[in-house]
């Protein structure tokens, strides 16, 4: 992922100056400089955007950077309960991530390990299918989207997904136990959601809108180069598809036909 | 004609004054979960759908059951059923608004509601759940209120009646067949992607509508003059016991792929509702049990003709289904999570008292409805 | 007249019932806006379109907005004046209209309408 990286550091200025930074700074732009300027960018379009977790370079320090990268931006309270707790990335054990697939004479290494778990932003994804109003449906880019003005929280989403990547807002979020959501809502540029919606990880469209990684992949990398692997998966000179090409990977659940796009190095 | 309902004697009243206060007292309780959210319920977000689903899927089942009695009259012209239709097509009105209503208050933002019909979706099948039901529900007072209209004024109903009445049998069968496909279309929850669920439902509801229907008749003739009849009652128990048997067989089929298959993820949810330590254990087992005593007292045929022993069997068949469909099914599916762990589930007593209330609304307006009828019947001299 | 009296009483009891927005708030004088532009608003002289555009359609506008960005990733709106900005009510709007009790609240709260944008989107932090 090294060149991806290089020409993303490159362009990361402008990716600040319109993300969350100067907003006025757009006036100074001749009209659709903006636009032309991002057509440019190597992250901002993708046929199909995907992820290759390496776990072999995955750790618990890095898992645990992961979801704060991802949890404090996104403004997702700790409810302190795991029955209503809201999640867009985390981790559990092989076992647990694919049913089925373990046996017992593996090694305890393997089955100790966390591994990374977020959305898969599937090819043909069933909480699509099933939402009653399309407030999740898929981008043309590959995202599997919620759009949180129009979720009428009847969950059949959560019941179709068969990795359970979804959350439910159970409560107000602005009403999670204060002393454990201190400074919320932690990012004063991103909504927090009302209760009674659904959400889940949206792969950061809102920075790839910008040319930046998600929120994981950068916290990850920069712990561990390579641990995350981000790109799309439709170009065979991505970096994923370089990963996909020279190593065995491996899918949660996809004989359910769903085409999970988040692939995993096992060994 | 609406106007018969407001004459009634003192336990008619007494009655509807304790469904109101049941309604009262459920609103209250939901106006707790609109201001703090879904979080007042036992639900979370591997049991993402218990109690309300539950019951809205059960009520489901008794509606479509109604038409238990409209199939044999139009179809087979069995004119004893004549005499009944009306109180079976009420029956499935007041369901269905019980399902309606179990609808709205498990959604997370029900002012959004609207958003079903602005930004509909044709690929889930919650949204054509939402218009099959609510067409069988206008369906059924149509049809209801216009052949009693015509009994009052002692003139046949109009032919119109006739045609919306034929179009209402296969549309009771799919109100529940879609109500399956909520579930059965699923991929990746084993309890529920059998494709027997949809004849599952079906058969369930055949037993539980009509015996609904029993018990109902039965109070209608103790507490009004009219009598919905002997025979009927009898023809009734022996759809009830047919239906019965067909579910019982489904679910015996629904083992036998899971237990000689030996597909973990097919024996697991029966493993866990039935042995370890599920807090549903006892409740399935209390529904196995009632299940068996209603088949002994259905199966023969002495036993069933007599109507106190109808009565337990009926009984018997509504605490059975209840359990199994209102309650096992729906919690069933989702308390082994999409990483294989055992989740619990418990209805809270918020979430109780908002079912109480919504029950209490679908009995209110069958109560008022079948006021209207037996009160029109008795007019008639029937 | 059949039960003159009773139908007189129905009837004013109807009244009674029907006028009740007026009698209730009568005497009490609802606070006329007075929306103040911040000082980043005044400086800029001009909103994302003119005035009296945005005095009428600011509602509809942030409706078009927010379908475009979370529908179509559509972020960059193109000014009749040739600007560029970029889609956010939370982001581009309330950066210059910092204070959302001295601007928005004042005509919403006189007309008596809540927008549910603040349900999730933040508001500006302000002094005191």
């Amino acid at each position: 992922m090294g060149m991806d990286r290089r020409r993303f550091l490159k362009i990361a200025g402008l990716g600040t100056m319109m993300g969350f930074g100067g907003k006025a700074a757009f006036e100074l732009l001749a009209p659709g400089a903006v636009e032309a300027s991002l057509k440019d960018l190597p992250l901002t379009h993708a046929k199909k955007w995907g992820m290759v977790v390496d776990m072999r370079k995955m750790t618990h320090e890095i898992l645990v950077a992961c979801q704060e990268a991802c949890h404090l931006p996104h403004n997702i309270p700790d409810w302190g309960d795991p029955r209503v707790e809201i999640k867009w990335n985390w981790s559990d054990t092989y076992e647990h991530t694919f049913p089925g697939m373990e046996n017992a004479y593996m090694d305890e290494h393997f089955l100790e390990k966390d591994f990374f778990v977020l959305c898969n932003h599937c090819d043909n994804p069933p909480c699509c299918r099933v939402c009653p109003t399309k407030a999740t449906w898929k981008r043309e880019d590959g995202v599997v989207m919620m759009d949180l003005h129009r979720c009428i929280g009847c969950r059949f989403c959560m019941a179709a997904c068969p990795f359970g990547a979804r959350s439910f807002n159970w409560g107000d979020p602005r009403k999670a136990p204060p002393d454990l959501n201190p400074g919320f809502p932690t990012n004063p540029d991103y909504p927090t959601r009302s209760k009674g919606v659904v959400e889940k990880c949206n792969f950061c469209a809102e920075r790839i809108a910008v040319g930046e990684y998600p929120y994981c992949v950068e916290a990850a990398n920069q712990l561990k180069e390579g641990t995350l692997i981000f790109g799309d998966l439709d170009d065979p000179n991505s970096d994923v598809r370089e990963a996909l090409r020279s190593h065995y990977t491996i899918r949660r659940k996809a004989e359910l036909g769903t085409g999970p796009n988040i692939y995993y190095i096992v060994s | 004609m609406l106007d018969k309902a407001i004459k009634g004697s003192k336990a008619y009243w007494g009655w509807i004054i304790f469904l109101l206060a049941c309604i009262g007292v459920g609103f209250g309780f939901y106006m707790l979960q609109w201001f703090q959210g879904l979080i007042v319920t036992g639900m979370g977000r591997d049991v993402s759908w218990g109690f309300y689903i539950g019951q809205l899927t059960y009520f489901v089942g008794v509606a479509a059951g109604g038409v238990m009695v409209v199939l044999p009259y139009y179809l087979h012209d069995y004119k004893a059923f004549g005499r009944i239709t009306i109180l079976g097509e009420f029956l499935a009105v007041g369901a269905i608004v019980i399902c309606l209503l179990f609808v709205f208050v498990d959604l997370g933002n029900l002012p959004r509601f609207i958003n079903l019909m602005i930004h509909p979706n044709p690929t889930s099948i919650l949204f054509w759940d939402a218009i099959v039901l609510n067409v069988y529900m206008f369906l059924n007072i149509i049809i209801g209120w216009n052949v009693l209209s015509a009994e009052r004024k002692g003139v046949p109903y109009q032919k119109w009646v006739k045609v919306l009445s034929y179009i209402s049998i296969p549309w009771a069968f799919s109100i529940h067949t879609v109500t399956a496909f909520l579930y059965q279309g699923i991929p990746g929850r084993h309890y529920w992607l059998t494709a027997i669920m949809a004849a599952r439902f079906l058969s369930s509801a055949f037993a539980s509508g009509p015996a609904l229907l029993i018990l109902l008749c039965l109070i209608v003739r103790k507490v009004t003059r009219f009598d919905p009849g002997k025979e009927q009652i009898r023809t009734l128990g022996g759809i009830v016991a047919y239906a019965f048997i067909l579910n019982v067989f489904f679910m015996i089929l629904e083992l036998f792929t899971s237990f000689y298959s030996q597909i973990p993820g097919h024996m697991h949810t029966f493993a866990v509702l039935f042995t370890g330590d599920g807090n549903l254990v006892p409740l399935m087992w209390t529904a196995t049990v009632f299940a068996f005593i209603a088949l002994i007292l259905l199966i023969v045929p002495a036993a069933r003709r007599k109507e106190g022993v109808l009565l337990v069997a009926c009984v018997s068949v509504i605490i059975a289904t209840w359990i199994d469909k209102g309650f096992g099914l729906v919690v069933g599916g989702l308390m082994i999570n999409p990483f294989e762990k055992v989740i619990q589930y418990w209805p809270t007593f918020p979430e109780i008292m908002i079912s109480v209330g919504v029950w209490a609304t679908g009995f209110f307006i069958i109560t008022v409805l079948y006021k209207v009828a037996s009160a029109v019947k008795e007019e008639a001299g029937a | 007249m059949y039960d003159g009296v009773k139908i007189i009483i129905g009837i004013i009891i109807f009244l009674v019932l029907l006028l009740f927005p007026a009698w209730y708030q009568v005497g009490k004088a609802a606070k006329v806006p007075d929306p103040k532009l911040a000082e980043k608003a005044l400086k800029a002289e001009q909103c994302v379109e003119p005035k009296l555009f945005m005095k009428t359609q600011h509602m509809k506008l942030l409706d078009e907005w927010r379908d475009e960005v979370v529908r179509s990733a559509d972020r960059y709106y193109q000014s009749s004046s040739g600007k560029t900005y970029y889609k956010s009510l939370q982001v581009t709007c309330m950066d210059c209209h910092s204070s959302k009790k001295e601007f928005c609240d004042q005509c919403h709260d006189y007309l008596g309408v809540v927008p549910y944008c603040w349900d999730c989107h933040i508001e500006p932090k302000e002094n005191g």
